[in-house]
Formats: C-alpha cells, sequence, structure tokens
C-alpha cells in the first residue's frame, strides 16, 4: 500500500510563516526502531485524517535524555535537554504530543525546571481529547467484540497517572477490555524502564517481560495492547518466548485506531 | 500507696521519657547528616498527605487483610493511650481511677478500651501467625533473616503482654468492685464488657493477695509501656512516631519527575555559553568540601531519605511488588531502607565514640551495603514507591547512587556506557545519523 503521509517540519513551517497547533515529538524510538515506526505512522495517519496542523522536528530532533538520566548520567541528560529547549524555544513551541511515555515524563516533568515549559501530553490523551472535541471518530471495526488486555506503561501510569484515557479509546472500539491481576497503579513493569532497556538483566530467575507477558496471557487475550514503544517490545518479545506470536497480536492504542479503521 | 510509691513512679517516668529523648535527640542528629532538601513548600497538599495516609492510612488498606487488622492495631494503639493518662496521673497523686467522676463516659471509655484491647490480640494472633505459620512471602524473605525477624515478634508479643496486663488490671479491679460492701478504695467504676469474663479467675483468692495482684498489673503495665517506649529506637517500630513527619515531607511531584541536579545545570550551562569565560569561574570557599555528584554514602544523601531509612518498618511491600525481585533479582528495595538505617546507626556511633565527629571508617553504604549489582537491577518502574503505605521512596536512594557510580566512576556496565556515547555522538541510544531521524516518512 503506497500512501502519503502529511509530516511538515517545523523548520518548514516557518519558512511558510505558520505555527501549528501541536508538536508531534517523535523520539529515539518512533524514529529508528522498525517496529515503533509503524506505530508513529498510525498516528500520523490518524492526525492526518483529523486535520490537526502538527509538525516534526525531524533532523533537529534529539533524544530527550530520559534514559541517560535513569542511568544516572545527570550530565549527558542535561546536556540533551538544554539542547533539545533551545531548539525548541526557538520555534515557540507551546504544546507537545508523544507517543513515549518516557520523553513524555521528562519533557513534561523534567524539562520546565531547566526552561522547557510546554504543555505536554501523551498521544493517548490527545486522541482522547480529539475524540471528545469531535476531530475525531472511533470505530471498532475488525476489532469490534475482540478480547484486549492493557498493559500500562510504568511512565504513563504510576509516574503520571495517565490510566484512564487509554482505556477510553479501547471501549470506543467496542472491544471487550479484560483487565490483568496487576493493572494500573498495581501494573507490573515490562522490564524496559530505567535503561534497563540497554543493557542484559542482572541474575534471576525470570526475565520480567516473560512474567508480564504471563500476566497477560492468563486474560487469553486476542491483543495486548500497549501504550509505549519500550512495553511494546517487551511484550513482543514476551509472546515470541511463549510462541504465541501466531494467535496474539501486540498493538499500540494508536495502531488500534488507525487500523480499525483501515487509515 | 505511699510516698515511696509516687516516687518510685515519677523516677519510673522520668528515666522512661528521659532515655527516649536521649536517643529521639541521637535520631535527630542522625536525620541531619543528611544533604538539605527544602520540603517545606505547600503546606496544605503536605498536610492533607499526613491526614490521609498517616492518620487515615489510606494506603495501607489497599492490601486489605493486613489493612484492616493495622488500623484496628493502631486504633488500640492511639485510644487505649488515652488511659494512659489516667494511669500517669493515678500514680503520680496517688490517686485511683482519677476520671471515674466523669460517671457514664468513663464507663463508655473502659469499655471501649477493652473491647479495642480484645480486637488488638486477635489482630496481633493473626499478624503472628502471617509471619510464623503461614510464612508469607514477604515476611519469609531473607532480608529479614536474623534480628529483623525476631524484631518483628518482639513487637506482637509486647502488644499481647500489655494488652493482657490492661485486660488482667480490670478483671482484678471489677473483682474487687464487686466485693460485697464494698473493698479498700476499689469504687465502683468502668465497665468492663471483656474483663468480666477473666474475673472469675479471682473467685476463692482472699482479696487482700488479688489487690497486690492488682497493683502488679498496674506497675507491670506502666513499666511494659515505658519499656516498649525505648524499645522503638532499637527496633523497626519507629513507624509508628515518624510516618507523620515522613508523609509530611515527602516528595510532591509526579513519581516520574527526577530531581535535576543544580551542580550539574551550573556547569552545563556554563559549557553552553559561547560568552562564559571558563577561567572567570568565581573563586568558591577553598574550605568548602567539593561536592559530589550522586551518593556514595548517608551523607550524600538528603535528610528526607535518611528519615525515610528510619520510618521503614520492613513490611515488605515495596519487594513484594518489585519487579527485579520479583524475577530473582538481588534488589530488593526493603533492603535498600534497612541498609541505609544499618549505616546510618554505624556512622552515629562513629560519631558517638569520637566525640561528635565523623572519623573516616573505609567504608560506605555503596559496597559495604548496597552493591552495584542491586542499583543496577532496578527498572525505576515506581512500584516500590506506589506500594509503600508512609510514602518511602528506595528509588531515589538507588537513583542517586547510580548517579555516584556513573559521574563519579565511570562504572556503568559497558553497554550503557555504549548507549550514552550513541546519545552524545548522534542523539539517539543507538547507532543511528542524527540527519536520518525522518527517513520513516518515505518508507513503506
Amino acid at each position: 500500500m503506497s500512501e502519503v503521509l502529511i509530516v511538515p517540519t517545523m523548520a518548514e513551517m516557518l519558512s511558510q510563516g505558520k505555527q501549528p497547533e501541536v508538536l508531534f515529538w517523535v523520539g529515539c524510538s518512533g524514529s529508528f526502531d522498525d517496529r515503533a515506526k509503524k506505530i508513529t505512522k498510525a498516528f500520523v495517519r490518524i492526525l492526518n485524517r483529523a486535520n490537526v496542523s502538527f509538525a516534526v522536528l525531524g533532523t533537529e530532533e534529539s533524544c530527550s535524555g530520559d534514559p541517560a538520566k535513569r542511568a544516572g548520567n545527570e550530565f549527558l541528560f542535561q546536556m540533551q535537554a538544554m539542547t533539545n529547549i533551545e531548539v525548541l524555544n526557538a520555534y515557540e513551541v507551546k504544546k507537545i504530543v508523544t507517543a513515549c511515555p518516557h520523553c513524555f515524563n521528562t519533557l513534561k516533568n523534567e524539562y520546565p525546571e531547566l526552561g522547557g515549559k510546554y504543555e505536554v501530553c501523551h498521544h493517548t490523551e490527545f486522541l482522547k481529547s480529539l475524540l471528545d472535541d469531535g476531530r475525531l471518530t472511533i470505530e471498532g471495526g475488525q476489532f469490534k467484540g475482540k478480547k484486549i488486555t492493557f498493559h500500562d506503561p510504568c511512565y504513563l501510569g504510576r509516574a503520571n497517572n495517565v490510566y484512564e484515557a487509554p482505556r477510553d479509546l479501547i471501549q470506543k472500539l467496542d472491544m471487550e477490555l479484560v483487565e490483568m491481576k496487576r493493572s494500573r497503579a498495581n501494573g507490573l513493569c515490562c522490564g524496559a524502564g530505567g535503561a534497563q532497556m540497554f543493557k542484559d538483566s542482572e541474575p534471576g530467575s525470570k526475565e520480567i517481560n516473560v512474567e508480564r507477558t504471563e500476566d497477560a496471557l492468563e486474560t487469553k487475550p486476542d491483543i495486548i495492547a500497549a501504550a509505549c514503544p519500550f512495553c511494546n517490545t517487551m511484550m513482543t518479545d514476551g509472546i515470541k518466548n511463549k510462541e504465541k506470536e501466531g494467535e496474539i497480536k501486540v498493538l499500540d492504542i494508536a495502531e488500534l485506531i488507525a487500523n480499525a479503521q483501515d487509515l | 500507696m505511699g510516698y515511696l510509691d509516687n516516687i518510685l513512679f515519677a523516677i519510673l517516668l522520668i528515666l522512661g521519657f528521659g532515655y527516649f529523648y536521649a536517643n529521639i535527640k541521637k535520631i535527630v542528629r542522625n536525620i541531619n547528616l543528611g544533604a538539605d532538601v527544602n520540603r517545606k513548600d505547600n503546606p496544605k497538599a503536605r498536610l492533607k498527605n499526613m491526614a490521609l495516609i498517616a492518620l487515615g492510612q489510606s494506603k495501607m488498606v489497599k492490601r486489605p487483610v493486613a489493612g484492616i487488622l493495622h488500623i484496628i492495631v493502631y486504633a488500640g494503639f492511639i485510644i487505649i493511650n488515652i488511659e494512659l493518662l489516667e494511669i500517669i496521673i493515678d500514680g503520680l497523686f496517688g490517686t485511683h481511677r482519677v476520671f471515674a467522676s466523669l460517671g457514664t463516659t468513663y464507663d463508655v471509655l473502659i469499655g471501649s478500651f477493652e473491647i479495642l484491647a480484645l480486637l488488638v490480640l486477635v489482630a496481633v494472633s493473626t499478624f503472628w501467625t502471617r509471619r510464623n505459620i503461614i510464612r508469607l512471602k514477604r515476611f519469609a524473605n531473607k532480608d529479614l533473616a536474623g534480628f529483623p525477624k525476631n524484631d518483628a515478634n518482639y513487637i506482637l508479643y509486647f502488644e499481647v503482654v500489655l494488652m493482657s496486663l490492661f485486660l488482667l488490671m480490670n478483671a482484678s479491679d471489677l473483682h474487687l468492685q464487686n466485693i460485697p460492701g464494698g473493698f479498700s478504695h476499689f469504687i465502683k467504676a468502668g465497665s468492663f464488657p471483656v474483663s468480666q469474663f477473666i474475673e472469675p479467675l479471682f473467685n476463692g483468692v482472699s482479696s487482700d493477695f488479688v489487690m497486690l495482684l492488682n497493683e502488679l498489673f498496674w506497675w507491670l503495665h506502666i513499666i511494659g509501656i515505658l519499656i516498649f517506649m525505648n524499645y522503638l529506637y532499637f527496633s523497626k517500630h519507629l513507624h509508628i512516631l515518624l510516618a507523620f513527619p515522613n508523609t509530611y515531607f515527602a516528595d510532591l511531584n509526579p513519581k516520574g519527575q527526577l530531581d535535576n541536579l543544580e551542580s550539574v545545570t551550573n556547569e552545563v550551562k556554563m559549557m553552553m555559553d559561547p560568552n562564559a569565560d571558563p577561567y572567570a569561574a568565581a573563586p568558591v570557599n577553598e574550605n568548602a568540601v567539593p561536592s559530589k555528584f550522586g551518593a556514595s554514602d548517608i551523607q550524600d544523601l538528603n535528610w528526607v531519605q535518611l528519615m525515610n531509612a528510619y520510618t521503614c518498618t520492613e513490611c515488605g511491600r515495596c519487594t513484594s511488588a518489585c519487579p527485579a525481585n520479583i524475577t530473582g533479582k538481588k534488589l530488593s528495595p526493603r533492603k535498600i531502607m534497612m541498609a541505609t538505617r544499618d549505616r546510618i546507626e554505624e556512622v552515629g556511633k562513629n560519631i558517638d565514640s569520637n566525640k561528635g565527629i565523623f572519623v573516616p571508617d573505609n567504608k560506605s553504604l555503596l559496597n559495604d551495603y548496597i552493591t552495584p549489582e542491586e542499583l543496577w537491577a532496578c527498572t525505576s518502574c515506581n512500584a516500590c514507591v506506589e506500594e509503600c503505605p508512609v510514602n518511602i521512596s528506595p528509588l531515589s536512594i538507588i537513583m542517586d547512587m547510580r548517579r555516584y557510580l556513573v559521574m563519579e566512576q565511570s562504572a556503568a556496565p559497558t553497554p550503557i556506557n555504549a548507549m550514552m556515547t550513541n546519545i552524545e555522538n548522534n542523539g539517539a541510544p543507538w547507532q543511528y545519523n542524527q540527519q536520518d531521524r525522518l527517513n520513516w516518512k518515505n518508507e513503506n
């Protein structure tokens, strides 16, 4: 399927004298990881469909610094943060949306003190607001009646108390949401946070993503919904580990909405 | 009671409260070994936290069985202590049941104390069973090997003894009250819904002996309370006091927000300012100890983190929710808190025995108490912070220690170093060129 995605950059917008409604912060995963790029594109398709005026930084975007900060490298984090803040402030960015809860948390909570004050929202919150404002309609389509379980990303849920937006969107898809025994504030981490994504785990009896995948499998889902590119990777690996990749899909909320409508 | 009793009682009180005060002073001094951190903003939100979480036990009931039983013991502890006021006045002035003049109110009070005392006995027995018979995973955990396990049981035994003495005291009192025509100073006062069933024990015992027993129970009860109070400092049980300041001074920011190190901000700003003259940096106080990035010992942590360590009652909810611990890694958030307290105590003793000055002992919190393996197993998921019924943050200590490992010792695991090099060189944790950041747009 050849598709035309409309993805203006801030630089292009500026040259036309325009200011977008919102900046889409793509993040490293969303830019480079093959699996996460699909989430990025699904989200863009929805933005295009809803006629949202947005732009990306493109090659001017750089790592938010989250993995460096969580690994303990405050220098590198603040270097990244201040460089990004210079770019964002130069474009007079007011509102940012991102599909990565780690970028979301860092931009929202840790940038303000360093001079980067923006309204930051996660893509599930943004999609929910589009829906509430009547700018987006959601139908179940191919997913109607399917059984789904939602894995709360730590940096969205516990870290920032966003539990309902992704669930509200799932409800709109007419899917049967089954909660795992550990969900919302009690949700179990996928194992990727705190820079774990980039290293091997310490010696133990099990991998965290396998433990979490078992939680999800207990609900006998057709689909495991994620709202974080890292969680998505971890859960996808977990499903492969359990040899269930034929039966169960791991999809981002944005992909569910885009795919339901064949966007 | 003659004067001797009153004097003896006063001395006992002074000793009990005096020793307690000395230990409280020691705890305050030790907590102040930590670095400063401003937690005085937004008093309204802080008071609300304290009211809901410490006083209202809102996070305890997330695990209903332990939560509700704990509320019983907690209510028992607070309410029965009203009785302590009467005991102290009686003891000092030689009165007997001085509040009896309250009439019906007094009956209701004593009656409800008795019911609470019984409920406490039931709750404490259940706690003991959970620890020693059912052996819940978080109590059978190796974190608690040795003294911590016994400590937890001692506390339970204390409660049983204190509650039993209270009921026995009332039962013997009731027995003497019921003697036809009255006996000595035992006026009819109070209602005894529980101890009336113990009272028949004294049938057939001489009244004088029952009075002796009554006085013995009374003395043992107050002595027991004083011992319990002074045991607190040596036990994991300080939370009954520290839960209040601990919830008041807890971090109010979203859990995901990690503090930005100010010392780093200043350096990064200078590095990024093209007009900055690196040699123009104002000469700082030469006697000042150069600040360390991150924490390798307790003095590098802030005072709230140190108070967290004293507040921890080792319930292990954090560890039972920790993804690393659940999957068999060495990390246990509870152990992080216990290790921090052990090290604070060690430093405190060092200061005590060196005339108020800490003499370096070639030890540190890092390595001697907490290993890098534990620190690197953390996913920063905040499950431990969410779980803690009194808002302790083991995560903040883990993060500060990682900062030390990385910024002072360059001791990150190799793949972490690679990730950081990538961010430095090409603005992403992987080896992709920043110029390719928008390539996804045209890929199918």
